[in-house]
């Protein structure tokens, strides 16, 4: 059976892109339970000076975590991960997760990763463990 | 406002979740997983699960009923208007399946000021019905304002 090459250090992960649309965070919100008015209510929102509705934190991690997935070929993959919240993410702007591989063990990879919207990176040393097969 | 730190040491739970298969398809779904082993059940049973699997970060969901109460604990005191996430680490260990039921314990492991910020951290621990450490979370609270 032919398998890909196993990734190796300095090895860029596939690209991931996502464009969260403009009921995303009502869909995530009832998904995660986390119902702040922050990412649901655009006028809650500006009334405490963001400037509209944001993004929740988790689900960006989630699309970091989803990059490492399919990179590990599969939820086994992911054994690790670990972020730092920075920027705020918007709905109806593309998400784009980028990592490179760091290291490589035997059957495992530590991946450095970030999520960005344009110039805004909104995840940034993110750092993922990944069991390789 | 100074820092009060009383609740480091201080443990929550444990509360369980019942892990069941549409929420995990309607989690997958919503944060955009393709995989069908979180979809569709008979593709991951054809590939050996009992059930669906749970998308590595479906531990916010099953983590949820125990992280909830840590956040508004009286003995925290986290300032709410003030506070962001700041930091989150996850360590898996096997996967969640729809029929498990996950225990999660959750305890404040330091509570420290720095640079004008508090910064809150708290661990939780959560195992399946066999024990097993399923997910073990790392979650950085940072408010603005403290001494």
């Amino acid at each position: 059976m032919n398998r890909p090459r196993p990734l190796q250090a300095g090895d860029q992960i596939p690209e991931l892109r996502v464009t969260p649309d403009r009921f995303l965070t009502v869909r995530y919100a009832g998904a995660s339970g986390d119902y702040n008015p922050i990412h649901i209510d655009e006028e809650f929102a500006k009334s405490v000076g963001l400037p509209g509705r944001i993004l929740h934190g988790l689900y960006s991690m989630a699309q970091v975590a989803r990059a490492q997935t399919e990179a590990g070929g599969g939820p086994a993959s992911l054994r690790r991960l670990s972020v730092q919240f920075r920027g705020m993410g918007f709905p109806e702007q593309e998400i784009v997760v980028t990592g490179s591989v760091r290291e490589t063990g035997e059957r495992t990879a530590v991946v450095d990763a970030e999520a960005a919207q344009g110039d805004n990176r909104i995840i940034r040393n993110a750092e993922a463990e990944l069991a390789l097969p | 406002m100074p820092l009060k730190t009383d609740a480091v040491g201080k443990t929550w739970g444990p509360t369980v979740y019942a892990v069941g298969r549409e929420k995990i398809k309607e989690y997958a779904l919503a944060v955009g997983e393709t995989n069908p082993l979180h979809l569709d059940h008979e593709a991951a049973r054809a590939a050996g699960y009992a059930d669906v699997v749970a998308p590595p970060m479906f531990a916010v969901v099953y983590s949820a009923p125990a992280m909830g109460p840590v956040i508004f604990d009286p003995d925290v005191a986290m300032n709410f208007a003030m506070m962001v996430h700041g930091g989150q680490e996850f360590v898996w260990g096997p996967l969640v399946v729809a029929g498990d039921e996950i225990t999660t314990r959750v305890e404040c492991k330091s509570i420290a000021a720095r640079d004008g910020r508090g910064y809150y951290v708290f661990e939780s621990v959560s195992r399946n019905q066999d024990g097993e450490t399923v997910c073990t979370g790392t979650w950085t609270n940072i408010v603005r304002g403290v001494e």
